[in-house]
């Protein structure tokens, strides 16, 4: 028996507003000019891990910032996991997410204690279905043994279909769709298929189900499955169309989050993702829940958002619409070997404490600025610290895709200063005394390479 | 261990200097030739009686073939130096060390710089492959975080600041439209500068130095020499470099507010030149106006304001062209730009006219102490430099 141990998840701060934009009604999650699937798993997995110590990094997603070179490498660093982890990316359809959970589960059931982190950027030609209705975020699952789960798995299934329902090829921007009515009639009886047979293995009936979570390439592809099992509407989650949209492998376990956010133990939740066939988990709430939860529920991303975003902007940020650059040089490719060497500052964010005065340095130092003593520091990780606002300026000179550049200097809580960009935030309302948290972000990419690096952001 | 200094023992008999600004032109060794030629007719000399060369650039070029290949000097040494925007001040204060060392007769320190052709908005600094986390703040936005934070500490509200700094910016341009070397030679209304678009927090455009090609150079010997090559040497009284360790951006101290590597090297100069009221002593002085706030700081950190109180002296004109004490009487990098090897001799220069008279329409009355200073970095973390000479021995 294997399970849930914690849970995390992470919404982007940013909302586009469809009716603005001229593309339908509501909102979707849009990462921000400085995220990637990479940093908002980084984002969700920090809220999952708490204290837990995975021995297994799963990382899903099929908007990779690389084609080729692990990204679940950048993540297994930035949120310190040891050197001795295993890692595996999965990718190539949304259904990866949920499946990346399953097999979490069986590797749990094996001994192991995985961290699945799911995370998407899902882009669409513009004025198209897909940019519509997708979403950006991310989520992320530590799994372990059953008596230690706040939620247990009582059974699951699969199914595996060669169907030409949503594809991409590597030289393309944007995925595109088969007609609708021909996944429909494919992938329906599918899912239903699947759905039942998780059931049965799990030996629940239907009706004793607490939440349905249902996520499909294309909604109408599990639009029977209420009817044919004879749910009750209440016991079907909402998507989060109007909210988020569909944030591709991240989209099953978001509602999971979302699910298991206010489920009390002994609830039954059935969650089911659909894409080139399907994987279904029905899982069993424990009363460790309540001390499982992440500090940060998916309604409290939801709430925490900014909605004016001008559609040209997102635009840019995704890369579709070319803009007019500062007249200011490329940003610098950084270098391999000094982010080598400078691994556990750059993506670990470790500082450097001296252990004769206890005077902070971000970056590390050997020499201590205060007193002098040399090789006598202490490593100190300050990604979960707390820092305000010393001074701060706004760069209307840097190159930003979200100009101005927002400059602060920040004191951490703990004794600590360094020079830091701020995200997510608006400009006139950054004021001096500020409380601030850090956050991984990818700064920008020169020359082919992701430049990855932790900036300040209001407190969310 | 002591900073001894080198004071009255060197003195500078010639000095060159281009008009700066837009050189299309123009390349690097264009300039270098026409400011070692004029330094060496300013001087009398021979190119062959000069027997060392310091050349100052930041970023035009590499080792000190640059000059070697532009005036052919004849196998002669020539070091290359760099010490960010100190860049010139720090070629004139090797060349004087090694004239004061005796190991050279006459020398000269030379400086130039050619940024105009990047085709960049404001300064590009190469920096050595990195690990990508450093800070991408440019410069004026290191230096607008003086502006709120001076504020702050004395109560000061930012509007009353912004007339300030803007005060700052308009004497500075008040002063180049007067001189026929610098790069805008034209006067600039308060209300232009007040309302000139924002590039980083308080900062408009007017606040900031402009971008601008330039060389300078000195001829350099010992002073007991000098009156062989003119009648009106001018005396080097000080030198001194501090280099921060980063406490600004380390310790949480630190309030933006001060340059502590400008407070260690005004007092290590003072103390070589014997000054001990700066503010009464010091006839004049070419600062690092890179923005105007930083000037404002300098006028405290350099003792020429109290704390707190520089603001003051700015609104009622102290550092005006007809002050009590002007500051940047040649218009300063506002209208000078900051070509960075060039700009410690360009001020140099003017000390050079000032003292001899030679100054024409900017003349000040009768000054007897200059002092020059350059600022590298920003605010918590730079090198700086000063320098004081002198009219007369002693």
């Amino acid at each position: 028996m294997s399970g849930i141990l914690r849970y995390g998840s992470y919404v982007p701060f940013y909302r586009l507003d469809r009716q603005a934009a001229g593309i339908g009604r509501g909102e979707r999650a849009i990462a921000s000019y400085d995220e990637d699937a990479v940093s908002m798993a980084v984002e969700a997995g920090r809220q999952a891990l708490g204290g837990a110590r995975p021995d297994t990094l799963v990382f899903a997603t099929t908007s990779p910032p690389y084609a080729e070179k692990l990204n679940a490498a950048a993540i297994a660093a930035a949120l310190d996991l040891v050197p001795e982890t295993r890692s595996l990316e999965l990718g190539s359809n949304s259904r990866m997410g949920l499946a990346g959970l399953s097999l979490a589960c069986d590797l749990a059931a094996a001994g192991r204690t995985a961290l699945v982190c799911a995370g998407d950027v899902v882009i669409g030609a513009p004025g198209g279905a897909r940019e519509r209705d997708g979403g950006d975020a991310a989520v992320a699952f530590v799994t372990g043994p059953g008596d230690q789960a706040i939620a247990r798995v009582r059974g699951s299934a699969s199914s595996t279909s060669e169907v030409l329902d949503v594809w991409r090829t590597p030289e393309e921007r944007f995925a595109r769709q088969w007609e609708e009515r021909f996944g429909i009639e494919v992938l329906a009886p599918v899912s239903l298929d699947t759905a039942k047979r998780a059931l049965a293995a799990a030996g629940v009936e239907p009706a004793a189900l607490a939440r349905v979570v249902l996520d499909a390439t294309n909604r109408r592809d599990v639009a029977e499955i209420p009817r044919a099992l004879g749910l009750k509407s209440e016991q079907v989650l909402d998507p989060l169309v109007d909210s988020v949209g569909r944030a591709g492998v991240a989209h099953a376990g978001l509602l999971l989050a979302q699910a298991l956010d206010t489920a009390a133990p002994g609830d039954l939740i059935l969650v089911l993702s659909t894409a080139d066939g399907c994987d279904a988990l029905v899982l069993e709430v424990t009363p460790h829940i309540a001390e499982g939860r992440p500090q940060r529920s998916v309604a409290h991303w939801l709430a925490s958002k900014r909605t004016d975003l001008p559609y040209n902007s997102y635009l840019k940020w995704r890369g579709i619409l070319p803009f007019e650059p500062p007249r200011r040089p490329d940003p610098a490719r950084p270098a391999a070997p000094v982010m080598k060497r400078h691994q556990q500052w750059k993506y670990a964010f470790h500082g450097s404490r001296c252990q004769g005065c206890g005077q902070g340095h971000l970056p590390p130092q050997r020499v201590c600025v205060k007193c002098g003593a040399v090789d006598r520091m202490s490593d100190e990780r300050f990604a979960d610290k707390g820092c305000s606002i010393t001074t701060f300026t706004l760069d209307h000179l840097a190159y930003s895709l979200q100009p101005p550049v927002i400059s602060t200097v920040v004191d951490f809580a703990c004794g600590g200063r360094m020079a830091c960009e701020l995200t997510d935030a608006e400009p006139k309302e950054v004021r001096i005394g500020d409380t601030l948290e850090m956050t991984f972000r990818r700064f920008y990419t020169g020359q082919g390479v992701h430049n990855y690096f932790w900036k300040a952001r209001p407190v969310r | 261990m002591a900073s001894n200094g080198i004071k009255d023992r060197v003195a500078i008999v010639g000095m060159g200097c281009t008009a700066f600004g837009e050189h299309w032109d123009k390349d690097a060794s264009d300039m270098l030739i026409e400011a070692a030629t004029a330094a060496y007719s300013s001087a009398g000399v021979d190119p062959n009686d000069v027997d060392a060369y310091w050349l100052g650039t930041f970023a035009s070029g590499i080792s000190g073939m640059v000059f070697a290949e532009a005036l052919k000097t004849p196998y002669k040494p020539v070091t290359r130096l760099e010490n960010m925007c100190a860049t010139g001040s720090e070629a004139i204060r090797n060349a004087a060390y090694a004239v004061a060392s005796g190991a050279y007769d006459l020398v000269m320190a030379v400086g130039v710089e050619k940024l105009k052709d990047g085709g960049y908005s404001g300064l590009v600094v190469p920096t050595p492959d990195g690990d990508g986390t450093e800070s991408s703040m440019t410069a004026p936005a290191m230096f607008s975080l003086l502006a709120p934070a001076y504020c702050k500490k004395y109560g000061v509200d930012e509007a009353q600041l912004k007339e300030v700094l803007a005060r700052i910016a308009w004497k500075n341009h008040v002063a180049g439209a007067k001189n026929p070397k610098a790069q805008f030679r034209k006067e600039v209304s308060m209300d232009t500068i007040c309302k000139s678009p924002r590039v980083a927090g308080m900062f408009g455009v007017f606040d900031c130095s402009g971008v601008a090609d330039g060389a300078a150079a000195a001829i350099l010997c010992r002073a007991e020499d000098a009156h062989k090559y003119t009648d009106k040497p001018i005396y080097l009284k000080a030198f001194s470099i501090a280099a921060g360790p980063n406490e600004g951006f380390i310790s949480g101290d630190y309030d933006f507010t001060t340059f502590k590597e400008v407070v260690v090297s005004a007092q290590d100069a003072y103390k070589q030149a014997g000054v001990t009221n700066p503010r009464e002593q010091i006839s004049m002085a070419e600062v690092h106006d890179c923005f105007t706030a930083t000037e404002l700081v300098l006028m405290e950190d350099m003792g020429f304001s109290t704390r707190g109180e520089g603001w003051r002296d700015v609104l009622e004109g102290r550092f005006d062209g007809d002050g009590a004490q002007p500051v940047n009487p040649d218009g300063g990098l506002k209208s000078f730009g900051h070509p960075i090897g060039a700009s410690g001799l360009r001020m140099m220069y003017e000390m050079w006219l000032q003292l001899r008279g030679e100054a024409g329409a900017r003349q000040i009355d009768n000054p007897k102490l200059g002092l020059t200073h350059n600022l590298g970095g920003q605010p918590g973390r730079c090198v700086s430099f000063v320098s004081i000479v002198g009219k007369d021995i002693g």
